[in-house]
């Protein structure tokens, strides 16, 4: 559906030597783009500065050729990107309904049947997951983590983003529901040609619903492959991944 | 008896609008997590411009309306104009900004107004009416329950039946993970702001006639009442600052009637002290949020 493009863009914090410094990165149409490296490499930062939650410090990010420079994140999110965050980003105080409720809110605002449509999106991702459905009532806080995993992935699959990021979303999951998480991803862009950038430590599981593997290291891109050459060659795994 | 029925019943029109201002103090707390200092020199700036406009027209209404659309504007302006400058990353500088505040908003109301009393005429009678010989509550004292209740009914449909309740509340409490639904947060901050000051605004215009009259500092006593009493609610909680405000409102008639106003205030303290030490959090604080 959409592209992102990131130009030369350069993130720090306070005054300290840049953590990523000049990146160039393109997320093509419908791909879908492993973002791997080791802990501190700078992938966290990069999702947040793409949706201007951690202000860069030069470069620009586009969507489709429009700047988004300068934009604060709620304007980044009317106008497509969707963060799933690290640590599960969903309102704990409010219950599943309403988290979900609030993601589709602006989306469907203004329009003839708001809330027809409204309710018909977030009924599509009570049959996407399932657990949901039966907890819809029930506060955020008393989630497992899955369940906030899946609330979070479909409060963002709720307004349907044009570029969905994704910060490590199998961390802490057991592999089953880790499956079943990247298993809805890969239908997702499928089905709709969602363009998703997925940053994970669980590098095989990545890999294996990804297209391309970008590996990120001391904030620059040192491998840009297409996902199976990396998931299938020793070398190039133990050169940039170290296994 | 009699004089336990009639105290009550004061103690409730008194506690109403405790638990009016105490609501306005929670709800720019929970807005903006900011315990607003100069709320009651705040609320009663529009007083003035009700009593200026009623006195003008001879319409309480008028006034009432005015105060309310003052007091909105100038949450508005306060929180866009001077609040949202204030760095956020230690209170201290926003508790003193709110102080500076109301030494400016006090002294200026003095130098325009003059520091006196104005005397100011409730909208009806507050003699006590009788039931069956037995002194209730006064017209006026109804009046100010039910300005009471329909305000707080009319907040907590806003907060908990539409969807702007729903935004206003996530951007309270996560307000990242809000601008990440798309939640114009910085806007639910204003209108927090709005609705807190107009809130306590009209808390202090139903006030001011029960008391000696208007004054800059007409609401103090009212704002560190509150004040207790949203604490001992919870501060965060909407349902705690009206449960406590009545409480206090009705402790502090008991307190007043059977033994004498100057132990008023010590009481309201004893009762925050033993709140406190029972639940440091105020009776209705939510439960812990599942941190893991
Ligand atoms: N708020 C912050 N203040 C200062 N430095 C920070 C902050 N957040 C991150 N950093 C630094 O920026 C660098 C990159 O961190 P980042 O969180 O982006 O890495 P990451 O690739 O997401 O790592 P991980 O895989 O462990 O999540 C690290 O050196 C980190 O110490
Ligand atoms: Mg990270």
């Amino acid at each position: 559906m959409s592209t992102l493009t990131i130009e030369r863009l350069t993130v720090g914090y306070g005054d300290g030597a840049p953590v990523l410094d000049g990146l160039d990165l393109t997320v093509p149409d419908g791909d879908v783009v492993a973002l791997l490296g080791a802990n501190g490499a700078g992938k966290t930062t990069l999702l947040r500065a793409l949706l201007g939650l951690t202000s860069a410090r030069g470069g620009r990010v586009l969507l489709d050729g429009a700047d988004l420079t300068g934009l604060p994140t709620e304007d980044r999110v009317r106008r497509g990107l969707a963060l799933v965050p690290e640590g599960r980003g969903v309102v704990a105080e409010l219950t599943v309904a309403e988290n979900l409720r609030l993601g589709a809110l602006w989306r469907y605002a203004g329009r003839k049947h708001a809330r027809a449509e409204r309710d018909a999106a977030v009924g599509q991702m009570y049959e996407l997951f399932e657990p949901l459905a039966r907890r819809r009532d029930a506060p955020g806080h008393t989630l497992s983590g899955g369940e906030r995993q899946m609330l979070a992935l479909a409060r963002a699959l709720v307004t349907r983003p044009r570029v969905l990021l994704l910060d490590e979303p199998s961390l802490g999951l057991a592999p089953l529901v880790v499956a079943q998480l990247l298993g809805v991803l890969r239908d997702q862009a499928r089905s709709t040609g969602l363009t998703v950038l997925l940053a994970e430590q669980n590098v095989t599981g990545a890999l294996s619903v990804a297209d391309r593997g970008v590996v990120l290291s001391l904030g620059e891109v040192v491998a840009d492959r297409p996902a199976a050459d990396l998931a299938a060659d020793p070398a190039l795994r133990h050169a940039y991944l170290g296994f | 008896m009699e004089r336990l029925v009639f105290l009550l019943s004061t103690g409730l029109a008194r506690g109403a609008v405790l638990a009016l201002f105490a609501l306005s103090l929670v709800i720019v707390y929970r807005a903006a997590r900011v315990v607003n200092f100069a709320q009651a020199a705040l609320a009663i700036v529009p007083v003035y411009v009700a009593v200026a406009v009623t006195s003008a027209t001879g319409s309480y209404w008028l006034g009432l309306a005015c105060a309310l659309i003052t007091g909105a504007l100038l949450g508005a302006v306060v929180e866009r104009g001077l609040m949202r400058r204030v760095p956020q990353d230690n209170p201290l500088a926003g508790i003193i900004v709110a102080i500076g505040l109301v030494m400016v908003l006090q002294a200026g109301l003095a130098i325009a107004f003059g520091p006196d009393h104005r005397p100011v005429h409730a909208p009806f009678s507050q003699r006590p009416l009788g039931v069956g010989g037995v002194p209730l509550m006064s017209p006026y004292d109804l009046f100010v329950l039910l300005v009471a209740a329909v305000v707080m009914g009319a907040l907590a449909w806003l907060f908990g039946r539409t969807s702007l309740g729903l935004r206003m509340r996530a951007a309270a409490f996560a307000p990242e993970t809000s601008r990440l639904l798309g939640v114009r947060v910085p806007r639910m901050v204003t209108l927090g702001w709005t609705l807190s000051i107009a809130t306590a605004a009209l808390a202090a215009l139903l006030l001011v006639p029960t008391g000696l009259g208007l004054d800059p500092h007409a609401a103090d006593v009212l704002f560190v009442n509150a004040f207790a009493a949203a604490v001992i609610g919870g501060l965060d909680s909407p349902a705690g600052a009206l449960a406590a405000g009545l409480l206090v409102g009705v402790l502090a008639s008991l307190v007043t009637g059977y033994a004498s106003a100057a132990a008023a205030p010590p009481a309201v303290l004893g009762l925050l002290t033993v709140v406190l030490l029972v639940r440091p959090h105020g009776l209705f604080a939510a439960r812990e949020a599942r941190t893991a």
